[in-house]
């Protein structure tokens, strides 16, 4: 059996599970923000075969964008992170429940 | 032989994904951080062969080159230890696991009851000149707007870290 569109998305929700696993299960504040580009990289994956199989580029065109604000993304959530570990001293999600600092 | 190359890097794919959520030997941070680059790097390469020639080298020098850097330089900045072992509650673990399944289970059945017609695999290349004309002509106001949307990212993460925040 060849390798077709429907392959490429059962990795792709195997993939985004494993994040949304991540995001859920650990406690770790990076880890749950490494777990959110795991998801960004399956939805990544679903278009460039959605975009390979219809013969249409439009969406390598829409993942480009979204490489780039997840690039936006990550630099001000690392910046949120180290200033609220500065204020804390810590960077696990049970210390951090409070909304004010 | 493409096939067989699919196989690999896609049980790749998923072993390192899970080796970064739930590694068995380490909870240390920068391991999952060194695992997160194993799986962008298996992805490019299923990216290359799904002929995305240019997202492959944009996955690569984007996310394992800039991003997971910066990933591994606030780790060491914070200096985080492996993560203590607290009071794991197992009814969170087991809710969470469960509403996983459950979504896991409705995206594969809805999955398998979709008529995807879409089987044959047209001569279509995503290189760099193709994508570089769909980005300059069709969609030039989006890529500006996201040139926008990086200065913002700047200024902010700059606010940011200023000394006190007020």
């Amino acid at each position: 059996m060849s390798v077709g569109l429907e392959h490429y998305l059962v990795v792709s929700t195997l993939l985004f599970a494993l994040g949304l696993l991540g995001v859920i299960l650990r406690r770790n504040l990076l880890v749950i923000y490494m777990s959110l580009e795991l998801m960004l990289n399956a939805g990544n994956l679903a278009l460039v075969a959605f975009s390979r199989f219809t013969g249409n580029l439009d969406g390598q065109v829409l993942v480009f964008f979204v490489i780039t604000v997840a690039a936006a993304e990550v630099s001000v959530g690392l910046a949120i992170i180290v200033a609220l570990y500065r204020k804390r001293q810590t960077a696990h999600v049970e210390d951090l429940t409070l909304m004010k600092l | 032989m493409a096939d067989i190359l699919f196989y690999v890097f896609a049980f790749l794919t998923l072993l390192f994904g899970f080796l970064v959520v739930a590694n068995p030997f380490s909870s240390n941070p920068v391991t999952s951080a060194m695992f997160l680059v194993l799986t962008m790097g298996s992805l490019a390469a299923l990216f290359a062969l799904l002929s995305a020639f240019f997202l492959a080298a944009v996955q690569v020098l984007v996310y394992a080159g800039a991003v997971m850097v910066l990933f591994l330089f606030v780790i060491m900045l914070l200096d985080l230890k492996a993560e203590e072992r607290r009071r794991v509650r197992k009814f969170g673990v087991f809710a969470g696991l469960v509403a996983v399944g459950a979504f896991v289970v409705i995206l594969l059945r809805s999955l398998l009851y979709s008529p995807l017609e879409a089987q044959s695999s047209p001569t279509l290349k995503g290189d760099a000149a193709e994508l570089g004309a769909l980005l300059f002509r069709q969609y030039l106001l989006p890529f500006e707007i996201v040139s926008v949307l990086l200065l913002v990212a700047m200024v902010g993460v700059v606010l940011l870290s200023k000394k006190d925040l007020k």
